[in-house]
C-alpha cells in the first residue's frame, strides 16, 4: 500500500518499522474473514485491514479521534489475521506501535476507563498483590452473587515440586497470576520434565505482557528487564531453556529481543533470553515426552490459545501429546477464534469478551468433551468462569 | 454540501442506530477503497444496515434527496466497483451475514448477501454438498459481491461461474421496490432477470438475498502439479489437456515470480526454479479420476513438463490450492504494490500472449507475475510496482492498458471475472460500440431511471467514450465516428 508517514515518526525506528509493515499490506481483505471482532461487528473499522488503515492515517499525521482509539481498543491482539495474511504483514507489531501513538495523541479516556486501567496495572502484574486479593475473594466467595463467584478460580491443590536432581536444568518463568490462581500447572510441568531427565527451576514474576498490551510501555519494559534479571543467574549457570507454561507469556518473552533492541544495557541479555525461550509444548515435543497413558478414554476438547497458534505459530503439538496419552482429542468448529480472554480484554471490553466466550464454549461443547484443555492461564480462567466442564492446562492431564 | 451532509446524517440516524451511521473522516477513510487501493475516494457517509427494512428506507431517502448510493460487500473487489462517491452514501452489506435456510433435498441454500462465499460451503459440508464457484478470495468475499461481479474461480472451468450457480435473487431498487428475480425451480417464467442482475456491479439494485445451487461433493478429487522450464510449454500443456476433451475441475498456471512469492507463504512444495507450473485437478468417480489423471500426466509430459507430482492426500491437495488461492496478496512479499489485470484470450493464444506480455514488461521496465485460470483463458498478469515512487502507478496503468489492448486484438475481452468497475471503464469503449453501450444504458434506466445506484461504474457514458476515443485512435480509425468530438 502507498504510504506517506508524517515527519514526527518517519525517521524513527518505530516509524521505519511501521512503514515497512504497512507497505506489505496489499489491502486484499482476506484477513477480515478470520478476525473475531469483524465477525461479530461487521464493520471494516473492527477488522484487521480497517485497523491497519486507521493506524496508517494516524502515522500519516491525521488527527486522532476517539474512533481510532475505540477500534484499536477493541482489537484482541489475537493475531489470527497474521496467520491468514498471505503477504506476511506483521500486524501484531504494527498494532503495538499504533496503540502507543494513539495513547499519546487521542483525546483522554473517560475517568472511569483510566481508573480501571490504573487498577489493572496496580494489581495484575504484581504476583503478591494479586495473590492477596485472590485469597480474600476466595474467602468471600460463598457470600458473593453467583455471577461474580463464577469468576473466582477455586483453590486446587498443587502436586509437590520435585527437588532439582538432574544435571540438565531449565528455568521456568513463574508469571504473575498463575502461581496464585493455578500453582498446579508449573508443578505438573516440573514433575513431567523431572521424569524425563530435566530439573525445572522457577524464577521471575510478570513477563510484562499485560502492561505492554494496555499499552503501558514503560512499565511493561521495566517488568521485562526485571524478568531478565531474575532468569539471568540461572541462564549463566547453564540452564538450557527459559520455559514458559503460559503461551501468552511465552510469546512476550520471545519478543524481548525485539522490544529491548535499542536498550544498550539489556539488548544482548534480551537476545539471549528470547533465543532460549520455549513454550512448554515445544520443550515437551523436543524431549520426546511419552506421557503416561490416561486411565480412561476421556474426550478432550483442546482450545489452542491465540498466543500459541497465531503468536507462536505452534499447531498440532499439544493435540499430539494428548492423543499419545490416550485421550480422544475432539475437533471443535472455529478453532482459530479467540475465546475473548486476551490478557485484560475481558476486563476492558466485557461485552465483546462475553460474546466470544459464549461462542467459544458453544463450539467446544459441540464435541461433547469430558474435559477442556488449553495452554494459557488467562484462557483457562476465562473459559472456566462460564462452564461446569473442568478446564485444565494440558500439562495437568499428562 | 456540508449542510446537505448534516441533514442527511440526521435523517439516516432516524433509520439506523447511531453506531451504524459513519460521518467523520476518521471513520470513513478505511472505506475509501476496495482491494484496488490505487483508486481511493472518501465517501460522504457510510451506513451499516442489518435488515432489509433499513436498506429500503436508506434507498428511499437517498432517492428523495438525489444522493448516489454505492453498495459494498467485503471490499475485496479488484476493479474499484465499491469505490465510494464523495457526494454519496456507501451502503455496507457486511452485517447481512446469516444463512437463512438450507434445503437439502432441492440442494439449495438461501443466504443473506453478506455471507462469505466459503461460509456457504462450510455450512453444507456435513451434508456432502458444496457451492461450486470459488474465487480465490472465497474466504472473505461475499455472495452479494459474487453475484454483482459474476465471480469465477478455480473450479468454474467445470462448474460454471456464479451465474450458473444461482437460482433466485432478491433485490431492492433505488426507489425501494423489492424484486424477486429467478425462482426456486431450475427455470423461471419470463426473461431470465436473475442472470441480468448477475454481473450488474451494483448498478441495478441492492441484492438482499440469494438462493444458490448446491452440488454433491465429488466422490474423488485429485490434483497434480506439473513444472515447466518454459512458459510457452505450459501453455501448450493447457491446450493439450483441453484439446483431449478433458474438463478438469481446475486448470491453473503460475509463472516463476508468482511461484516464488506463493511458495514462501504456503510452503506447498512448489518448485521455485520452474519457469511455470500448472495445477490440474480432476474430480468424479474414483476410476474415472484415476484414468484421467493418467491421460493428463501423459499429455503434460508430451508438452514438455520436466517434473510432475500428484498430491498424495487431501492435506497436500489443500496445500497445493492454498498457494494458488493466496497468490495475489502473496506477491505483497516481493513488491509493495501490485495491479491485477483480468483479461481473457482464446486459449490457443496463451503462449503468444505471454511472450508479448514479457516484451511489454521489459519495455515499461515493470515486473509482471502471471497467475491465471489457464483452463478458461482468463489471464491475471500482476504488474508489480511501488506506489511510493512518483509516476510508477501511471506507468503501470499504461502497461495494463497495453496488455488489455492486446487481449482484445487477439480476440479476447477486457474482463474475465473481476468486473469493469471504474478500472476498466475506458476499455469498455474499445470492447463495445456506441449502439451496444446505449442498450446497456437502457437496461440501467429500466431499473434505476435516476441513475443513482453506483453511477460512473461498469458502463461508460458515450461522452466518456468519445473523450477516451479522441485520445486513442486505433489503426487509423476513430473509435466513435458518429459522435461529436470535444
Ligand atoms: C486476493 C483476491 C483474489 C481474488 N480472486 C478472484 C477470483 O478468483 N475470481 C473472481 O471472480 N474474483 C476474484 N477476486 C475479486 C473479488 O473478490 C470478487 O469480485 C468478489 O466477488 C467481490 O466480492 P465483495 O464482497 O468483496 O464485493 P465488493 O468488492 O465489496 O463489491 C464488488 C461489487 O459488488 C457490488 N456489491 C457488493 N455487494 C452488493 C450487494 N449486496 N448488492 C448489490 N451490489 C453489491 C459493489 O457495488 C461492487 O460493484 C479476488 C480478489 C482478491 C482480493
Ligand atoms: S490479508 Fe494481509 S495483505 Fe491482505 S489486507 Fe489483510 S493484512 Fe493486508
Ligand atoms: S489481532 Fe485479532 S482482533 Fe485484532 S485485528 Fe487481528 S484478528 Fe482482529
Amino acid at each position: 500500500m502507498q504510504t506517506a508517514l508524517a515527519d514526527f515518526i518517519r525517521e524513527t525506528p518505530r516509524g521505519r518499522e511501521a512503514d515497512a509493515i504497512l507497505r506489505k499490506c496489499v489491502h486484499c481483505g482476506l484477513c477480515t474473514a478470520t478476525c473475531p471482532t469483524y465477525r461479530l461487528l461487521g464493520s471494516e473499522l473492527d477488522s484487521p485491514r480497517g485497523r491497519i488503515y486507521l493506524i496508517k492515517q494516524m502515522l500519516e499525521g491525521a488527527a486522532v479521534g476517539a474512533a481510532t482509539q475505540l477500534h484499536l481498543d477493541r482489537c484482541l491482539g489475537c493475531r489470527a489475521c497474521e496467520t491468514t495474511c498471505p503477504s506476511g504483514v506483521e500486524y501484531g507489531r504494527l498494532l503495538e506501535s499504533g496503540k502507543i501513538v494513539a495513547e499519546q495523541n487521542a483525546p483522554q479516556r473517560s475517568t472511569k476507563a483510566r481508573a480501571l486501567r490504573r487498577l489493572i496495572l496496580a494489581v495484575v502484574p504484581h504476583e503478591k498483590r494479586f495473590a492477596f486479593l485472590l485469597r480474600i475473594a476466595q474467602k468471600l466467595a460463598p457470600v458473593l452473587p453467583r455471577k461474580l463467584r463464577a469468576k473466582i478460580p477455586q483453590q486446587r491443590a498443587a502436586p509437590a515440586w520435585p527437588a532439582p536432581r538432574h544435571r540438565r536444568r531449565m528455568v521456568v518463568l513463574r508469571g504473575c497470576v498463575q502461581p496464585a490462581a493455578a500453582p498446579a500447572i508449573d508443578a505438573a510441568a516440573a514433575q513431567l520434565l523431572d521424569e524425563h531427565g530435566v530439573s525445572l527451576l522457577g524464577a521471575g514474576g510478570c513477563c510484562g505482557g499485560v502492561a505492554l498490551h494496555l499499552p503501558a510501555a514503560k512499565k511493561g519494559l521495566a517488568l521485562a528487564r526485571k524478568t531478565i534479571d531474575a532468569c539471568w543467574p540461572l541462564v549463566e549457570q547453564g540452564a538450557e531453556a527459559v520455559v514458559v507454561s503460559a503461551s501468552g507469556c511465552a510469546v512476550t518473552v520471545k519478543e524481548y529481543a525485539h522490544l529491548l533492541r535499542d536498550d544498550p544495557a539489556y539488548a544482548e541479555k534480551a537476545r539471549v533470553v528470547s533465543s532460549l525461550a520455549r513454550d512448554l509444548s515445544e520443550v515437551a515435543a523436543a524431549l520426546n515426552i511419552i506421557p503416561a497413558i490416561a486411565p480412561r478414554n476421556l474426550r478432550v476438547a483442546f482450545h489452542s490459545p491465540c498466543t500459541l497458534q497465531h503468536g507462536q505459530k505452534i499447531t498440532g503439538v499439544v493435540e499430539r501429546l494428548l492423543e499419545d496419552a490416550g485421550y480422544t482429542v475432539a475437533a471443535a468448529p472455529n478453532p482459530h477464534l479467540c475465546c475473548g480472554s486476551a490478557g485484560t480484554y475481558s476486563l476492558l471490553q466485557p461485552e465483546l469478551s462475553r460474546q466470544l466466550l459464549k461462542n467459544k464454549l458453544r463450539d467446544l461443547h459441540t464435541a461433547a468433551p469430558d474435559l477442556i484443555a488449553t495452554a494459557n492461564i488467562g484462557c483457562l480462567l476465562h473459559l472456566q468462569s462460564r462452564t461446569a466442564t473442568p478446564v485444565r492446562h494440558w500439562v495437568e492431564l499428562l | 454540501m456540508k449542510n446537505k451532509k448534516h441533514r442527511l446524517l440526521k435523517k439516516l440516524r432516524r433509520i439506523l442506530p447511531a453506531e451504524a451511521v459513519l460521518g467523520d473522516e476518521e471513520q470513513l477513510r478505511p472505506y475509501e477503497c476496495d482491494a484496488l487501493s490505487a483508486y481511493r475516494r472518501l465517501p460522504m457517509i457510510a451506513v451499516l444496515p442489518d435488515n432489509v427494512a433499513q436498506v429500503r428506507a436508506v434507498l428511499q431517502l437517498c432517492a428523495r434527496e438525489q444522493v448516489p448510493v454505492v453498495a459494498r460487500g467485503a471490499g475485496t473487489g479488484l476493479s474499484g466497483g465499491a469505490l465510494p462517491r464523495t457526494d454519496g452514501v456507501l451502503l455496507v452489506m457486511a452485517r447481512f451475514n446469516r444463512i437463512l435456510a438450507v434445503d437439502e433435498h432441492n440442494r439449495t441454500a438461501t443466504v443473506q448477501p453478506g455471507v462469505t462465499n466459503l461460509a456457504v460451503s462450510e455450512a453444507v459440508a456435513h451434508l456432502g454438498l458444496f457451492y461450486a464457484p470459488d474465487p480465490s478470495s472465497q474466504l472473505a468475499c461475499t455472495i452479494g459481491g459474487n453475484v454483482a461481479e459474476n465471480s469465477g474461480g478455480v473450479h468454474c472451468l467445470k462448474y460454471g461461474l456464479t451465474v450458473h450457480n444461482i437460482m433466485e435473487v432478491k433485490a431492492v431498487t433505488m426507489d425501494g421496490t423489492a424484486l424477486t428475480l429467478g425462482g426456486r425451480a431450475l427455470d423461471a417464467p419470463g426473461f431470465d432477470l436473475a442472470a441480468l442482475i448477475t454481473g450488474s456491479e451494483g448498478l441495478l439494485g441492492v441484492i438482499v438475498e440469494v438462493t444458490v445451487k448446491l452440488l454433491p461433493q465429488p466422490d474423488t478429487a485429485r490434483v497434480l502439479l506439473a513444472a515447466f522450464d518454459q512458459v510457452e510449454k505450459a501453455g501448450d500443456g493447457v491446450a493439450a489437456v483441453i484439446g483431449a476433451g478433458i474438463i478438469p475441475a481446475g486448470l491453473e498456471m503460475m509463472d516463476n515470480p508468482a511461484i516464488r512469492a506463493t511458495e514462501e507463504f504456503a510452503g506447498a512444495g512448489y518448485p521455485v526454479d520452474a519457469e511455470a507450473i500448472l495445477l490440474c485437478e480432476v474430480d468424479g468417480m474414483a476410476e474415472e479420476v484415476a484414468a484421467q489423471m493418467e491421460t493428463v500426466d501423459a499429455l503434460l509430459r508430451q508438452a514438455g513438463a520436466v517434473h510432475i507430482r500428484a498430491a498424495r492426500d487431501e492435506h497436500e491437495r489443500a496445500l497445493f490450492w492454498s498457494g494458488r488461492k493466496g497468490a495475489f496478496p502473496a506477491v505483497g512479499r516481493i513488491s509493495p504494490d501490485y495491479y491485477c489485470i483480468d483479461g481473457t484470450i482464446p486459449r490457443r493464444e496463451l503462449g503468444r500472449v505471454l511472450r508479448h506480455i514479457k516484451k511489454l514488461s521489459a519495455e515499461f521496465n515493470l515486473r509482471v507475475a502471471n497467475v491465471f485460470h489457464a483452463g478458461d483463458g482468463n489471464l491475471h498478469p500482476l504488474i508489480l510496482y511501488d506506489a511510493n515512487v512518483p509516476g510508477e502507478l501511471e506507468r503501470t496503468e499504461e502497461l495494463a492498458a497495453a496488455i488489455l489492448q492486446h487481449c482484445v486484438e487477439v480476440g479476447g475481452t477486457i474482463t474475465g471475472e473481476h468486473g469493469v468497475g471504474v478500472e476498466k471503464i475506458n476499455q469498455m469503449c474499445t470492447q463495445f460500440n456506441a449502439r451496444e453501450l446505449a442498450q446497456m444504458h437502457a437496461v440501467k434506466s429500466a431499473f434505476d431511471p435516476g441513475g443513482l445506484l453506483n453511477p460512473g461504474k461498469a458502463v461508460p457514458t458515450l461522452a466518456r467514450c468519445a473523450e477516451f476515443g479522441a485520445m486513442h485512435v486505433h489503426h487509423g480509425k476513430v473509435a466513435f465516428p458518429e459522435l461529436e468530438r470535444f
